[in-house]
């Protein structure tokens, strides 16, 4: 690993840590009701909708709520998209999304995956992006939030009947947390040339006419295709360039802060328009990890004991320093089949060297291969660089952070509760090495906690299995596949664990835009999101009854190297026992091909 | 559950036009008044019409031009109303073949370079609309657009370097070219 990829993650993580405590306070100050300023406009949204806000619910009537609120949010998306035609803000007359893609992308957008199927500047008008995505991605990323406080809530309360007004949460969480921070990143990244404007596409004329070769159309605008199937071509030029335009700062801003990741444009935060800086790509970095690390401090604060959440941050900050380098060692290497075609590949300061095939010039194999570690670390999945094209290695460890679970920093929310609930695995495992009855937080951990615990922590695994199966058993799961031979398998699993552990990155070879993948992908996304949130507020709900135990000579403290060691161990178990060998077949198998040759 | 449906509603709806409408209408205002050209893509105009955008990048072929990363967009390369990667994996054959063909039109186009090719200038860029090449591809290719053009070596390297950006903040991201740019000045020179 180059020593500028070693500054370039010490800066990362050096920022991070830094704006993780005051940011952490606020949204404990924030959640538990303190932020008398935001009062008068609150205000207005629970008189228009009769919520009275001093009214707090049961776990099941919160997460009613929150189903019901999430509901509305697929109706609204799909609706946007079948119906954008008839709609304003479509200079490009975008025509109506068929119906499997239309109900994948919904999905796909209130769980937080952004899982896309389709290409964004040749698929949706700007009315969907707005009206449709943007606000998914502040709602999708509110419900996190609102679940983990509840959980947290759950935690620091005794002898409680309720875990908090789901519809107070949301509006405070959307309002007063992602707004602000979101208006101030898309100034910022506008700044560093986002484009943002409702222009139609801009054409241009370029210096040099450009021979390709065009695909011949059939009368009704179809490729023609020979009797194998291949396309028909023929030569075309032309000196025209299109230039998408679109509200991409404003996007772009809530996508990285709220965890989302799903691109304005196809290319995502690749495209230029949407990330055209290596400073705008270290800003939308920081926004992907900011509010899950300022959620391990709130944690702390709001349990009345900071060390809990900083023992919590440290095992996330460990477990995220090994990914990181070892993403950036592996792409610095680049790739043996190129060096023996006697490409230059050493890195210096002329050029980063390195497999540089998908990604950018000015990120390069270090500024890309961090990126991907942090969008997949996190359950963002927005990428600014092809994962498909990274080396056998540096693309299995991706999808090992996906596979531990989403909880190294994970989603905004989510990455706290996944790890909350590992954390309970964790003291549960040593309770039954030590012979004591379990406890955390001074909360006994009975078996109605660890059933919740156990559907948390293995939904996921067995979507992401079952589905694979399925795919890999079908014709039309196999159809898709773009690469040969190892990586072909390797493209259909990260799918399938990009889908169910939210997070919507992709091995993008894969053609996923077909009927089969967008209802068997948008599946595994909507029980991967509330097959695990609805355990987990069940939980919230028994913890907050329960009565809170004073701290005894037997008692596992929970904020030394101790636990935070305990409870990496445990992630680590539970997920590689899940997938080993899923990922000998797919990545290993292929490093072994291509650095022993076959 | 009843009692449920019309907060859901009415919550939805106004965080709806809050973050749905003001807010992107709201940095929309901001932006174009405050970073009016970055807003609106950046573009350069040459004689008042615009030939391209500083951060898209174009296809290049000509000798005589600085050649920019290859693309794979369809159905025309650097086709930025469709942006994609090849998304070939690291041992797809059709990636080695790609490269050998990229290789084979680098040496065809300068057969007394015989110098080891740059890795960006034989793969394709993430979005395949990569403005940016880095300072070792360009200076790979400067022989031949120097004799293309008739100019001395050095005052084609004066124009890369002036095309050069570093490190953003001396620590992010990597040292790269403008190729639009750099072609722009390259055909100012000749008027």
């Amino acid at each position: 690993m180059s020593t500028h990829a070693w500054l370039l993650l010490g800066a990362f993580l050096a920022v991070l840590l830094l704006a993780a405590k005051p940011l952490g306070l606020y949204i404990a100050y924030l959640m538990e009701g303190r932020l008398r300023i935001g009062r008068p406009l609150e205000n207005v949204v629970y008189r228009l909708a009769g919520v009275r806000p001093d009214e707090e619910m049961g776990w099941l009537r919160y997460a009613l709520a929150i189903l019901l609120f999430n509901a509305l949010g697929v109706l609204s998306v799909y609706a946007l998209q079948r119906l954008q035609l008839a709609l304003p803000f479509n200079p490009q007359q975008m025509l109506a999304v068929t119906p499997d893609s239309a109900f994948n992308t919904a999905v796909s957008f209130v769980t937080n995956t952004n899982w896309q199927g389709y290409g964004g500047e040749s698929t949706l008008g700007y009315l969907v992006q707005m009206l449709g995505l943007t606000v998914q991605n502040f709602l999708s990323a509110a419900t996190g939030i609102v679940v983990v406080i509840a959980l947290i809530r759950g935690l620091a309360r005794h002898s409680a009947a309720t875990v908090g007004n789901a519809w107070v949460d949301l509006t405070r969480a959307t309002l007063y947390l992602l707004l602000p921070l979101s208006f101030l990143i898309a100034i910022v990244l506008a700044g560093q040339g986002v484009i943002q404007n409702l222009d139609p596409y801009r054409e241009v004329t370029t210096l040099e006419v450009t021979r390709y070769e065009a695909p011949r159309l059939d009368a009704a605008g179809q490729p023609l295709t020979d009797d194998k199937g291949a396309v028909l071509t023929e030569p075309a030029q032309t000196a025209v360039q299109t230039l998408a335009m679109g509200p991409v700062a404003s996007q772009e801003a809530i996508k990285m802060l709220g965890t989302n990741g799903g691109g304005f444009f196809n290319a995502n935060s690749a495209h230029p328009y949407e990330n055209p800086t290596p400073l705008s790509n270290f800003v939308q970095m920081l926004a992907i990890f900011l509010i899950p690390a300022a959620l391990c401090v709130s944690f702390g604060r709001m349990v009345g004991d900071g060390r809990q959440g900083w023992a919590v941050l440290a095992a996330m900050t460990l477990m995220f320093v090994v990914a990181a380098a070892a993403v950036m060692s592996f792409e610095q290497q680049g790739n043996p089949r190129l060096a023996a075609l006697g490409v230059d590949q050493l890195g210096g300061p002329l050029q980063s060297g390195g497999n540089l095939e998908g990604k950018e010039a000015r990120f390069g194999s270090a500024d890309s291969a961090l990126f991907a570690a942090v969008t997949t670390a996190a359950s963002c999945g927005a990428v600014n660089a092809m994962h498909d094209s990274f080396t056998p290695l540096g693309g299995l460890v991706p999808l090992v952070n996906m596979q531990l679970g989403e909880v190294i920093f994970g989603g905004v929310g989510t990455g706290l509760y996944g790890m909350l609930v590992f954390a309970i695995l964790a003291v549960f495992i040593s309770g039954l090495m030590i012979g004591r009855t379990p406890e955390y937080l001074g909360k006994k951990i009975e078996a109605h906690e660890m059933k919740m615990s156990a559907i948390a922590i293995l939904v996921t695994p067995l979507l992401v299995l079952l589905g694979t199966a399925i795919a890999v058993m079908s014709e039309a799961g196999r159809a898709g596949i773009a690469n040969p031979g190892a990586h072909g398998f390797s493209e259909i699993l990260y799918a399938l664990t990009s889908a169910a552990n939210n997070n919507g990155s992709a091995f993008a070879g894969l053609s996923a835009n077909t009927p089969f993948y967008n209802v068997l992908l948008a599946l595994a996304m909507w029980f991967g999101r509330f097959g695990v949130i609805v355990p987990v507020l069940a939980m919230a709900g028994a913890l907050a009854a329960k009565k809170r135990l004073p701290a005894g000579a037997g008692t596992l403290p929970t904020h030394g190297p101790l636990f935070v060691t305990l409870l990496i161990g445990t992630v680590l178990l539970v997920g590689l026992l899940n997938y080993v060998p899923a990922l000998a077949l797919g990545p290993i198998v292929e490093h072994l091909v291509l650095w022993l040759g076959a | 559950m009843k009692s449920l449906l019309r907060p859901a509603l009415s919550v939805f709806v106004l965080l709806s036009a809050i973050t749905g409408l003001a807010y992107p209408l709201a940095v929309t205002g901001i932006a174009g008044a405050v970073f009016p050209e970055q807003a609106a893509g950046s573009l350069i105009f040459k004689d008042g019409k615009p030939v391209g955008s500083r951060l898209i990048g174009q296809p290049f072929s000509d000798p005589g031009h600085f050649w920019g990363r290859p693309s794979a967009t369809a159905p025309q390369p650097y086709n930025a109303a469709a942006s994609s990667g090849s998304n070939q994996g690291p041992l797809n054959p059709a990636l080695e073949d790609a490269v050998k063909g990229r290789i084979a039109a680098l040496r065809a186009a300068d057969p007394g370079n015989g110098a080891p090719i740059p890795a960006d200038l034989v793969t394709a860029s993430g979005s395949g609309l990569d403005p940016h090449i880095s300072p070792a591809a360009a200076l790979w290719q400067l022989g031949r657009v120097a004799r293309a053009r008739g100019l001395p070596e050095a005052q084609v390297r004066a124009l890369v370097d002036a095309n050069t950006e570093g490190r953003q903040w001396g620590f992010l991201g990597e040292a790269r070219v403008n190729v639009l740019a750099l072609n722009l000045a390259l055909d100012a020179l000749k008027r």
